[in-house]
């Protein structure tokens, strides 16, 4: 031992304070233990409070307010053009962030968590060194592994600090409203962070490999949104690769492989969002007992134990969906697996939210997975023309979709595009958690006129006793 | 921080205990010496003292549960006047984290989860239901909290009221006492310490094994062996000719392998591991031969397919080799069941222990000419002198009841009264 060092011992160390990790360090004192939350950033909040969730949706509620203005002039309400001050969007950003992570850190605080700032490495199964930091060394008890996942970048493209070519984190951070940006990557990340930048006057193009955006989502939810997309990108090319990025003074000069006129391309700065990787490497992991899969992710059971007894791990670390949501549920099970309780996480859903314009959020089973499991389903679909309050809104391109096991009629998926998709989709998950029916849907009484009716709606028009919808006259239903 | 009040040694072999009362709650400070749980055992009522001054944190035990020795029954935090100190937290890891021991690989398929809401399926996880075995009362199969409630009284109730069916089989508790350590017996008198070895150690291991595991019961019943004696003596020549002995203990190996077949459940084991009974369809009897050096018992394989003559010759020859201590181990396992013969050395009535894993064993008194009253049809009752061979058999009284051990017994006896009659059950 160096003299000098100083080691401290807690009972429950937990690395990474994003959503999951410091859920798990407030649940765990909460329950009486004595905690450590150890983390790269002195506040917690992690990657979703400072480069992720929060940060996106401050943008993205600018965007819908600058798009929406511009969509009102046919009802009679014409609006100037949008002046952009982006010091002042920077601004009110960090502070929404910040008032957020003082939240937190006062949380903890007033928790007895001790919320320490350094980068933890494991040396066994039962300490960790602490880097850059005042403590050198903890030993624990137990330990939830909470480091979540960074984004992936192009093989041999680094992302370098204020360079032009970006991740998520550099998007964010807003620089300059670049006047044309290439995004690559048609999954949620790279439609949300477009259309903050499309909103901003960037001329957007986007590249997916695949033949389709959000490839996990049913095609007929991503419809709407793709037609939008359309007309406020410059171009969206699918099955397309990046054959090569090069930077080069103030440009990105770009060679593209696919479905694609012009190979050749150059665009003032470029958004690299083809996925995130767990942050399982650096760890010192190999001291420890903990396994992982081929992709790095930390395997867990039910309980987010891992195959060290004395390490859990939550969140992003352990696999997919990586949602800021689903690793705070799984944060709250491993402090409460650790005092003995018998939790687990036996989640049935995890709600997943694209904020773009319409929105479009899911959960539980998809039309595309029942048909590749083989399963006997049936599905109503509710197109948003049909809705009251959609047409006040002028927000008619949306669809509730309820997809129902064809049997008992127990709900087991939900799909919404459209306006306030991300406050519509918990009563499907609370309907799929709670083993509802359709009937139970339709037996609910929805206020009017809402958004939600067309949850209700869903239902009716499937048992045939839609008010709005012609007897024997399903929608649209069962589409193509 | 934190300590574990486990159930304390209540001395005389108790083990378990039912909880009767918790005196304290979450969050009371007691003194050292404070009565804070009440148990009762088979013998009396007990209350236990605090053996900490602290607060209580946990309560891991309420009033009816059943628990053991070194069963956690609360947590304490040890701080002096019951306040927590600040860092000190009153709260214990257990050394598995999570109710189910270890890492659960998550393999295998998913399968359909069961609909229920996540309370229910949380209240299911505490009361440790498997909410695929609780009958839904809700609409398309819906699992409701009331559903799994009542499934786990049942549960309860199944466990703990007798006669009723489980459908599956289930481990049964084994017994196991721990042995008190003894005096120091020099301390009243002079010693002398020998060491348990060979016969002597194994008899001892067997029948302790035995004796704590099998619940016996006793029936015993006077066999008229007055005929068969006579039949016996008649034949003896023509058996010793053929270098074997014809002993009464051969007719009752004969007439056991009979009663054997007749009732099956006595040439079982019960396997507790599994909660099944294990039935055997093999007649191999072990007979217990006394030695200088101790009991040894050599199994007759296949009595029942075996004649009085082959039998006669091979337990004569069983009972030299032993005598000459020379019995091979596998002469001495497979047995299904023991006949202990006290007769040979005079001895009248005794309790055999059962041969572990065996269910029951029968053991043969002296046959000696006793006064009987014989009341024949259409004649006076008359006192005549009959030779009467006392038998007892004891039985595994998890397996079988007395009612079987009559009912073996009187074939038994049956068979033995009349050689013509053992004939008959042969046929």
């Amino acid at each position: 031992m160096v003299m000098g060092e100083l080691i401290q011992e807690t009972d429950v160390l937990v690395i990474g304070a994003g959503p999951g990790g410091y859920s798990a360090a407030f649940r765990a004192a909460d329950l009486g233990l004595d905690v450590t939350l150890l983390d790269m950033q002195k506040r917690p909040g992690g990657e979703c409070l400072f480069q992720g969730c929060i940060p996106s949706k401050t943008l993205l509620n600018l965007a819908e307010l600058i798009h929406e203005a511009r969509r009102t002039e046919f009802m009679g309400v014409t609006f100037d053009q949008p002046r952009i001050d982006l010091g002042k969007i920077r601004a009110w950003k960090e502070k929404v962030i910040d008032r957020l992570a003082n939240g937190l850190f006062t949380l903890g605080e007033k928790r007895g968590v001790q919320l320490l700032k350094g980068q933890g490495v494991f040396e066994g199964s039962d300490r960790v060194r602490v880097y850059n930091s005042e403590i050198s060394q903890i030993k624990f008890r137990r330990a939830v592994l909470a480091t979540g996942s960074r984004p992936k970048s192009l093989p041999g493209i680094e992302f370098k600090q204020n360079g032009r070519i970006m991740n998520s984190a550099g998007a964010l951070a807003l620089t300059d409203i670049p006047e044309s940006l290439l995004v690559i990557g048609g999954g949620y990340i790279g439609l949300e962070l477009g259309t903050v930048y499309a909103s901003l006057g960037s001329r957007i193009t986007l590249v997916e490999t695949q033949n389709r955006l959000l490839p996990e989502v049913d095609p007929d939810l991503v419809l709407p949104l793709k037609e939008r997309l359309s007309k406020i990108f410059k171009a969206i090319h699918l099955s397309t690769r990046v054959l090569s990025l090069n930077e080069a003074g103030n440009r990105v000069e770009t060679i593209f492989g696919g479905d694609v006129d012009t190979p050749d391309q150059t665009f003032d700065r470029v958004l690299v969002a083809i996925g995130r990787q767990p942050n399982s490497d650096g760890l010192g992991l190999n001291t420890t007992k903990v396994s992982m899969d081929a992709n790095g992710f930390v395997v867990v059971d039910e309980q987010q134990r891992t195959s060290d007894e004395r390490i859990l791990a939550i969140g992003d670390v352990t696999g997919s969906p990586l949602l800021a949501h689903k690793a705070s549920h799984q944060g709250k099970v491993a402090a409460e697996v650790i005092v003995g309780k018998p939790s687990a996480f036996d989640a049935q859903v995890i709600p997943a939210v694209v904020y773009t314009d319409p929105q479009i959020a899911w959960c539980g089973l998809t039309e595309e997975e029942a048909r590749k499991q083989n399963r006997s389903i049936r599905v109503e679909r509710y197109p948003w023309k049909l809705s009251g309050r959609a047409t006040s809104m002028n927000a008619v391109d949306g669809l509730t979709k309820i997809i129902v096991d064809a049997e008992t009629l127990r709900v087991l998926g939900f799909g919404i595009t459209g306006r306030n998709a991300e406050g519509l989709i918990s009563e499907g998950a609370l309907a799929i958690e709670m083993g509802a029916q359709l009937e139970d849907l339709a037996l609910t009484i929805h206020p009017h006129p809402t958004l939600s009716e067309t949850l209700a709606e869903t239902a009716e028009i499937f048992l045939g006793r839609a008010a709005h919808v012609l007897p024997g006259r399903r929608g649209d239903a069962n589409g193509p | 921080m934190t300590k574990s009040f486990r159930l304390p040694d209540l001395g005389e072999g108790i083990h378990e205990a039912e909880v009767i009362a918790v005196v304290v709650s979450v969050g009371d400070a007691v003194k050292e010496g404070d009565s804070i749980i009440e148990v009762e055992t088979d013998k009396a009522a007990v209350e236990i003292p605090s053996p900490y001054t602290g607060r209580v944190t946990d309560l891991r035990v309420k009033p009816g549960d059943i628990v053991t020795v070194g069963h956690v029954l609360m947590t304490f935090s040890d701080t002096q006047d019951g306040e927590t100190l600040p860092g000190e937290r009153p709260v214990e890891i257990p050394a598995e984290s999570g109710p189910e021991a270890g890492f659960q690989s998550p393999a295998g398929p998913e399968r359909e989860p069961v609909p229920a809401s996540p309370a229910t399926r949380r209240l299911a996880r505490e009361l440790r239901v498997d909410l695929r075995r609780v009958q839904p009362s809700g609409p398309a199969g819906r699992v409701t909290s009331q559903d799994v409630r009542s499934f786990a009284d049942q549960a309860e109730a199944s466990v703990k009221m007798p006669g009723v069916a489980v459908n599956e089989a289930k481990p049964l508790p084994s017994v196991r006492v721990e042995t008190p350590k003894l005096p120091d017996f020099s301390k009243w008198g002079p010693v002398e310490t020998v060491p348990l070895r060979s016969v002597r150690r194994a008899t001892s291991k067997q029948m302790g094994l035995a004796w704590s595991q099998i619940p016996h019961a006793v029936s015993q019943e006077m066999v008229d062996v007055t005929k068969l004696e006579s039949f016996r003596r008649k034949h003896q020549a023509e058996i010793e000719a053929r270098d074997g002995k014809l002993t009464l203990i051969v007719f009752v190996l004969k007439a056991a392998a009979t009663a054997l077949k007749m009732f099956p459940y006595f040439n079982s084991t019960l396997d507790t591991a599994s909660g099944e009974i294990i039935l055997k369809r093999y007649y191999h009897l072990g007979v217990a031969v006394d030695t200088d050096d101790g009991l040894v018992v050599p199994v007759i394989r296949d009595v029942d397919r075996k004649s009085i003559a082959e039998i006669s010759v091979e337990l004569k020859n069983l009972v030299q080799k032993a005598r000459a201590r020379k019995t091979l181990l596998e002469e001495m396992h497979g047995g299904t069941f023991t006949i202990t013969n006290a007769g040979a050395l005079g001895g009248s009535m005794f309790i055999p222990i059962i041969n572990y894993p065996q269910v029951a064993i029968l053991g043969m008194g002296a046959a000696a000419l006793q006064p009987v009253v014989v009341d024949r049809e259409n004649r006076e009752p008359e006192i005549v002198p009959r030779l009467m061979m006392p038998v007892v058999l004891c039985i595994d009284h998890r397996v079988l009841d007395g009612s079987d051990a009559i009912r073996f017994l009187k074939t038994l006896s049956d068979a033995l009264k009349d050689p013509e009659e053992l004939l008959m059950t042969m046929i």
